[in-house]
């Protein structure tokens, strides 16, 4: 579970964060809904301690992020995939070295088992068969769903989305958000989702939290058939 | 940021680099490409430089000793300058030029893309990942460089000598090696060796700390590399007080 407790944040006299609480329970997806510049990235980025907090806390399963060292906040990161908006897939490798690193990186499996789990995840998202291409051939919307696989490659307990549907046509969105739900439906994972696109957030929210001047508040929940199906 | 600050960031940056875990099980392949890179890179620049310094070197050793020393000199003066100086310095200023600005580029572009952040997700250590790679890569690269580039203009020199001003092979062999000492040699390989870590250090630094996008990039190429070519000349003066002074 995670838990964010009284987190705030600024800068200069800009305040980005101010008193946030939340928490991520299993098997949940948390929607941040806000429009484009409000702190939402921010937020995610001090969820997973890249960017400090200047009062508050947050707990991965007990553990306070703020109060453990570097080896241990790595420790905690191994149980979270993040989708960045901008993918930020390593242009100087392939789709398959691309979620591959971690696998390699983090685990000692041969050659052969590395091969066999990235078969395994690029099924999951729809991508069989791309291995060879280079994020430079690739649409942003491959591209965005080689991130999601790349965030699976550790097969984390939590996955983090930042702005994933931005920019997507309305067939490859479709296939991300129903990606996103089959993820927490068929494979257990938690996580974060942040938006400012109100179809994303109604698809694919357990409970919908809106982000506004630093201040968060949470929204009564919203039907999702439309993408159940 | 001042200078004495931006000296503490940049040697506590290099030591955050180099002293830490080396995971040599992931990392080794990726020095053996950073190898690769520079040295193979490096190697056709690296023998056309050598080959006109040796040439320029030896016109003008014998423009000013010809005449008033015995011809073997002209051995023996050109095989101290490539040692001790030319073969080190010319080989790390153009490894410089090629090398600290690509490594600033790739490593920049990755901070304004995000790649550097998605390392750090992905709980792999950017500093072990992108920057101890090349830091050793460099360092095996270089020297071997340098070593290539003094055989190429000793041999250049002796070509020339040979055809054009009159000093047969074997003359120019007994100047070279009836004054060689082997101080000459070692000391301008430590200095590569030295001239290697400045050089890696800033292309990853400056590509570290860019923030921005591609106007930040820029400057970090051109930064990388005129700090290494400046701490270059500076350690060369350093290296050569310890050692030769």
């Amino acid at each position: 579970m995670i838990e964010v407790k009284n987190v705030s944040k600024k800068f200069d006299s800009l305040i980005v964060l101010d008193n946030v609480s939340f928490n991520v329970g299993d098997a949940r997806l948390i929607v941040i809904l806000g429009p484009s510049g409000t702190g939402k990235t921010v937020l995610l980025k001090a969820i997973l301690g890249l960017m400090s907090v200047d009062s508050g806390e947050v707990l991965f399963d007990g553990k306070s992020i703020q109060a453990i060292d570097e080896s241990e906040i790595y420790e905690i990161r191994k149980n979270i995939g993040f989708v960045f908006q901008s993918t930020a897939l390593f242009d100087s490798m392939n789709v398959l070295d691309n979620i591959a690193l971690p696998i390699i990186e983090h685990t000692s499996a041969s050659t052969s088992e590395v091969k066999d789990k990235v078969t395994q995840i690029l099924e999951i998202i729809g991508m069989s068969g791309k291995e060879k291409l280079y994020p430079r051939s690739l649409s942003g919307g491959m591209k965005r769903l080689v991130a999601v696989g790349r965030a699976l490659a550790l097969d984390p307990k939590y996955l983090f989305y930042d702005e994933p549907t931005t920019g997507l046509d309305p067939i490859m969105r479709d296939r991300v958000v129903k990606l996103i739900i089959d993820l927490k439906k068929n494979h257990a994972k938690s996580g974060i989702v942040v938006t400012h696109d109100l179809d994303t957030a109604k698809a694919v929210g357990d409970e919908i939290y809106m982000l506004k001047r630093g201040k968060i508040s949470k929204l009564k929940q919203i039907r999702k058939e439309v993408y159940n199906g | 940021m001042n200078l004495f600050s931006l000296i503490g960031d940049f040697s506590t940056f290099f030591f955050r680099s180099l002293f830490i875990s080396w995971k040599i099980r992931t990392t080794k392949w990726r020095i053996l490409e950073q190898v690769y890179y520079i040295g193979i890179g490096s190697l056709p620049i690296i023998i056309i430089i050598a080959i006109f310094t040796g040439l320029v070197s030896i016109v003008q050793t014998s423009y000013q000793l010809i005449g008033t020393v015995p011809r073997y000199i002209l051995g023996t003066t050109l095989g101290r300058m490539v040692m001790i100086e030319l073969g080190p310095i010319l080989t790390a200023l153009m490894v410089s030029g090629r090398c600290a600005s690509s490594m600033a580029a790739e490593i920049g572009t990755m901070r304004v893309t995000e790649q550097i952040d998605a390392l750090e997700i992905m709980a792999i250590d950017p500093y072990r990942f992108l920057n101890l790679p090349r830091i050793i890569g460099i360092f095996i690269a270089l020297p071997i460089l340098t070593v290539i580039s003094e055989f190429v203009a000793l041999i250049c020199g002796a070509v020339y000598a040979h055809y054009f001003l009159n000093v047969p092979f074997s003359v120019f062999n007994y100047g070279l090696t009836h004054y060689f000492y082997a101080k000459d040699f070692f000391g301008g390989l430590v200095k590569s060796l030295f001239f290697a870590l400045v050089i890696a250090a800033s292309g990853c630094y400056f590509g570290f700390k860019v923030k921005g996008g591609a106007k930040e990039v820029g400057k970090a190429t051109t930064y990388a590399v005129v700090t290494a070519s400046i701490l270059i000349l500076v350690l060369d003066f350093l290296v050569a007080l310890v050692i030769f002074g």
